[in-house]
């Protein structure tokens, strides 16, 4: 059996708490990552419900961004990285053969944890992605999306007036929010989030949260975050992710007051060396 | 190395705040052990320096409990504890209350000594005042130890020694109304008796209060308002 030094011997096979739910919009099971040679995620099961916010965290290097990114296969972009096991996308097979990855991207969305507006205007960064889609046919309806997008993104009254102004001259905090409109804009079901938060300052950071609360009304969101108040605020369900294995998924109150596997509880507590 | 692993944290400083918080709750515990044992002493051995030592006690005990608090508030802010540390805060902070509550009700007995002493001395509902006390007295001693240790099953044993007490208080009411009724010039003074021994059956629930909040601290199980054997339960099925 496998074990970590430290506070004690603590097995750290299999996953405590509850990964499964009963309506599951993204279903993974036994899935392995491997970086070449390396192995960076063991036969991890997980069940991400709809709606749900679910928190991943884990020390740096714990397989968690791996995991999250195998979600829309961003994974496909990296030389030698190599996926298996089953992930499905409400019943469908993330990396079957026949599913083309453009649509799937539009329907499972990812924010970075730098925000990476296009080099164009506001209106364009939001209209880009309705556009390769053919999501509309005519301007009017480009504009909508454009307007309700930015409005779900909080970002509307603030760039309302300047539309035609680029998308990198906003601050950071605005940048990332562009980027969550550019994503909500080819409706998606799942928004993963890549620490969504760690280059914004608190009250951005803060704009962000409060817009997931809002965004998980409609959307399935996965985020992956360092920062363990954050997950504690945002998230219903906590995944503790440990060098590649995932350790425990609980409801996120139960993770952060009473965890349920000693590393978990190490970790959160700031115990890990 | 502690159950808790209070000091293993990567800040040493944070090791350090918790050792503080466990090290301050256990010397306040300790003025209010010897405050309750004075307080029975004074009444028992008609005592009216020892009780008047006991009442100057209190703004001590007072001051501790406002330390700990501001303690406690400094952790929360400073380190935003989770799991066990945020318990333990938490479980200190509640402890202390209960804390400050059984010196106030020692105050109380030392107060019913002196006005017995005024009264002058008799025999009448000492018995139960004794064996009440011997009670309480052997319960707030394992709390503390059940704090020191983080001891669950020394924790429990608290809980049921409060049934015991509860118990016998009811009985020793029934007794001292039966000498009221027997004796009608006895009633202030043994309403006096009545009124310590009340105050030490309330010590005796404050005890069983900090057993409680022990058992979350160290299990993360909110125990209270539950039966005994509901507790020895939900204990015995988190075995962690």
């Amino acid at each position: 059996m496998t074990t970590t030094s430290g506070i004690q011997d603590v097995p750290v096979n299999g996953t405590v708490g509850e990964p499964f739910v009963d309506s599951a919009k993204l279903s993974m099971r036994n899935v392995n990552v491997f970086y070449g040679e390396k192995q960076a995620i063991f036969d991890v099961s997980l069940d991400i419900g709809s709606n749900e916010v679910i928190a991943m965290i884990g020390p740096s290097g714990c397989g968690k961004s791996t995991f999250l990114r195998c979600l829309n296969r961003m994974n496909d972009t990296i030389e030698g990285c190599r996926v298996v096991g089953s992930l499905n996308l409400e019943g469908e097979d993330i990396y079957g053969a026949k599913l083309d990855v453009v649509p799937l991207r539009a329907r499972v969305g990812i924010v970075f944890q730098k925000p990476n507006p296009f080099p164009k205007s506001i209106y364009e960064n939001v209209a880009y992605g309705a556009k390769i889609h053919g999501l509309v046919s005519k301007r009017t309806e480009l504009d909508e999306i454009v307007e309700t997008s930015l409005q779900k993104a909080g970002l509307w009254n603030e760039v309302k007036d300047r539309l035609d102004a680029p998308g990198t001259g906003l601050s950071g905090g605005q940048q990332q929010r562009l980027c969550i409109a550019r994503t909500i804009a080819v409706s998606p079901e799942v928004i993963l989030m890549d620490e969504p938060c760690s280059a914004l300052d608190p009250i951005a950071t803060a704009k962000i949260e409060e817009l997931i609360a809002e965004l998980s009304e409609n959307y399935t969101i996965a985020i992956v975050t360092h920062s363990m108040q954050q997950a504690a605020r945002v998230s219903n369900r906590t995944a503790y992710f440990h060098l590649g294995k995932l350790i425990e998924v609980n409801e996120t109150e139960k993770v952060f007051t009473n965890p349920d596997h000693q590393l978990t509880e190490a970790y959160i507590t700031g115990r890990f060396g | 190395m502690d159950k808790l692993h209070l000091d293993q944290h990567i800040s040493r400083q944070y090791n350090s705040d918790l050792e503080d918080l466990r090290t301050e709750l256990l010397e306040m515990g300790g003025i209010v052990q010897e405050q309750v044992r004075d307080g029975i002493s004074s009444i028992s051995n008609a005592d009216s320096d020892l009780a008047r030592k006991v009442i100057t006690v209190e703004d001590e005990v007072d001051a501790r409990e406002m330390a700990l608090d501001e303690h406690c508030t400094l952790v929360l802010a400073r380190r935003q504890p989770a799991a066990s540390d945020l318990r333990m805060v938490l479980a200190v902070s509640k402890i202390t209350r209960d804390l400050e509550r059984m010196g106030d009700e020692a105050e109380k007995v030392a107060q019913m000594a002196l006005a017995l002493v005024e009264e002058g001395q008799r025999s009448q509902g000492y018995v139960e005042l004794r064996h009440i006390a011997h009670g309480v007295l052997h319960m707030v001693d394992e709390m503390l130890n059940a704090f020191a240790r983080f001891d669950v099953d020394a924790a429990l044993a608290v809980v049921r020694e409060d049934n015991d007490v509860d118990r016998e208080y009811k009985s020793a009411m029934r007794e001292l109304m039966t000498c009221m009724m027997e004796d009608p010039h006895s009633i202030n003074r043994i309403l006096n008796v009545m009124w310590a021994l009340r105050s030490l059956e309330r010590i005796g629930d404050h005890a069983r209060n900090i057993a409680e909040h022990i058992i979350y601290l160290v299990k993360g199980l909110d125990v209270r308002h539950t039966s005994v054997s509901e507790m020895e339960r939900q204990v015995s099925s988190r075995s962690k």
